[in-house]
């Protein structure tokens, strides 16, 4: 699990035709931007198709055992006309797991990489554009969790909150409202994976927003008395989407193979849910009589995951959302 | 020089009590119930209770912490939950198998990807530039366990060339390291290969091969110098995420590590021995960003302070 740090995958731009050409067009001529979205298209339409799938006969049920989905010896059954891609240990098919465990996978991705890019441009904001003791607790801050190894906090947290109840409740006051169940489902593993992978959003969203608050647009809104907030949100925010885009988009990978690797550990989504980290765990034993139930849902995984990562590095290369050091006065 | 090393060192201390405030409240604030994993399941809820005081567990949080930093600064990180252990002792066993994959995998990802790099900036926009960038790709976006599976089954269970598991000798370290190197190769190669193309633009190259320098020795004393800066600053950037490499190669390969350690723990609910290797793990991080800091300076000898 790298967590790549974006200023270092700038790859030297290819020509992308005259500025002139209309935004979209660059885009669509763009040959990773193409076949990432692609990848993140097919995947996101069969997320949303597996249910209707099912519903019209053309996949099996996810969490059906089949009475047909064992061979005489009580083995799974390998690829073939029956079943594209085979029956799992108990006899459901392994295709139809897969198509639902899409919708899992993406959308703990998705998620996941929404609560860290929140929490990274929050606090990247706040560090670049306040400066002084905000920046120096924030940044202090980040530098601990990027010390921390985040698998390792990731499954601590994810570890221990299996279904306990949280109470944030005073002993004078009986404030029920505030108790909460975490339950290891999917708002943990949203939480434990947002919460560990927002650390280099922010770094360098500040980092940029440090070369953007000396632009004289900053200035001057000064000048007329926006507030800090109205700053923030209504000028320097407009001009670091193109890189949150990019940002998240190279999250999602990373965001997709931690959970992905989570469930692999085994506290990630709980079975009997379709994830595909917990497929390859419970069909590595396996192996060797039945290796598409390793093999399968490692292709998945990687298709998502060379998905985002060639949408981000390619919406990279098309939006050059870097600001220049001397680039306007 | 002096001033920098014990400014490093402050700093190093600075986040290794940022770990623990972390840690501690992650621990603590996800009211897991350890007493109950401690006195068993059969255990009635006197005794439950009884434990519970004598191990402190129903202060306030605040005196725990203080309890617990107390402790660690007389090098006391506590003992297990599950094993009677003290943590440390069990830290410093598995300690030196981490530390061999770790320093392995390093080296054989710089040993692969410089070279790599060199070669595909030499050689910008040509078929081999081209064939490395969609490998790279794919490498990065492989889950370390998955590879691992495939290694150890194709490389050393079909093939016999490498042990399949466990831990007895340096052979054993190889593949895991190759497994984690391989995922990370392709990002360096990249890496290198960016900034060896910014270098070999400048005027000093154009300067060494006019004065006619063979060619090689321009690529590597004078361009790859230069290239590898940046490099080492990810380097030390990139040490807690291969750390998280470690517990997936290490659970796969059954290699007696840190990572198992870990995972073993979190599902005992050790709640001493998950702060103990989460704070040790931390403190290996920054001794490495120190190294880094350092092999940084040696490289380039302009760089001044913080």
């Amino acid at each position: 699990m790298t967590v790549i740090s974006p200023s270092a995958v700038s790859v030297e731009s290819e020509e992308t035709g005259p500025a002139s050409l209309p935004f979209l067009r660059r885009m669509l001529k763009h040959h990773m931007v193409c076949a990432g979205g692609g990848l993140v298209l097919f995947l996101a339409a069969l997320a949303l198709a597996a249910p209707v799938l099912t519903g019209l006969g053309y996949l099996q049920d996810p969490m059906q055992q089949l009475a047909d989905g064992l061979d005489a010896d009580g083995l799974p059954i390998p690829p073939g006309d029956r079943f594209l891609l085979g029956t799992d240990q108990l006899g459901r098919d392994v295709l139809a797991r897969l198509v639902h465990g899409t919708r899992i996978s993406l959308l703990v991705g998705i998620v996941a990489m929404l609560i860290a890019v929140c929490v990274g441009v929050t606090v990247g904001m706040l560090a670049g554009f306040h400066g002084g003791w905000v920046n120096t607790l924030l940044m202090r801050g980040t530098d601990v969790m990027l010390a921390i190894p985040g698998l390792l906090l990731a499954i601590a947290f994810a570890g221990l909150m299996d279904g306990r109840v949280i109470r944030i409740h005073f002993e004078s006051l009986d404030w029920h409202v505030l108790d909460i169940t975490l339950k290891r489902g999917l708002i943990s593993v949203f939480l434990v994976i947002g919460l560990v992978s927002w650390t280099w959003i922010a770094r360098t969203i500040r980092s940029q927003v440090l070369i953007l608050k000396t632009r004289e647009f900053v200035t001057s809104s000064r000048a007329i008395g926006c507030s800090d907030i109205r700053i923030m949100v209504r000028h320097l925010l407009p001009n670091i989407l193109p890189l949150t885009i990019v940002l998240g988009s190279l999250a999602t990978a990373n965001t997709v193979l931690l959970d992905a690797g989570l469930s692999y550990l085994g506290v990630g989504v709980p079975p009997p849910a379709p994830s595909w980290g917990t497929m390859i765990a419970e069909g590595q034993p396996y192996f060797i009589v039945s290796p598409h139930l390793t093999m399968a849902p490692g292709l998945f995984i990687v298709t998502a995951v060379v998905g985002f990562n060639l949408l981000g590095q390619g919406l990279q290369e098309v939006l050059d959302p870097y600001v220049k050091e001397g680039q306007g006065r | 020089m002096l001033s920098r090393i014990l400014r490093r060192l402050g700093w190093a201390a600075v986040i290794l009590w940022g770990t623990t405030v972390i840690t501690f409240l992650i621990v603590h604030a996800v009211p897991a119930d350890p007493v109950r994993v401690y006195a068993g399941a059969n255990a009635d809820a006197e005794t439950i209770e009884r434990i519970r005081t004598e191990m402190g567990f129903d202060d306030p949080l605040i005196v725990q912490y203080g309890r617990y930093i107390g402790n660690l600064l007389r090098g006391d990180l506590g003992t297990s939950l599950v094993t009677g252990e003290r943590v440390l002792d069990a830290l410093l066993a598995k300690f030196p198998v981490t530390l061999s994959l770790a320093l392995t995998a390093v080296c054989l990802w710089m040993l692969m990807s410089v070279p790599l790099g060199v070669l595909t900036a030499k050689y910008r926009g040509r078929a081999i530039d081209r064939a490395v960038l969609i490998v790279s790709l794919v490498a990065i976006s492989l889950p370390v366990f998955w590879l691992a599976r495939m290694l150890q089954y194709y490389l050393a269970y079909r093939t016999g060339l490498f042990p399949v598991a466990g831990w007895a000798g340096w052979t054993h370290i190889i593949l895991p390291a190759a497994t984690l190197a391989l995922v990370i190769t392709g990002y360096y190669a990249r890496l290198v290969h960016t900034n060896m193309v910014e270098v070999l633009n400048a005027d000093y190259v154009r300067v060494a091969r006019a004065k006619g320098i063979p060619e090689y020795a321009v690529l590597f004393k004078h361009g790859l110098r230069n290239a590898v800066i940046p490099v080492i600053t990810v380097l030390g950037l990139d040490m807690a995420a291969l750390m998280g490499g470690v517990v997936f190669t290490e659970n796969v390969f059954a290699l007696p590590g840190l990572g198992v350690l870990a995972l073993q723990s979190v599902f005992n609910l050790d709640v001493p021995m998950i702060m103990g290797v989460v704070l040790f793990s931390a403190a290996m991080v920054v001794c490495a960003n120190i190294v880094v800091d350092f092999v940084y300076m040696w490289i380039d000898p302009r760089v001044e302070g913080m």
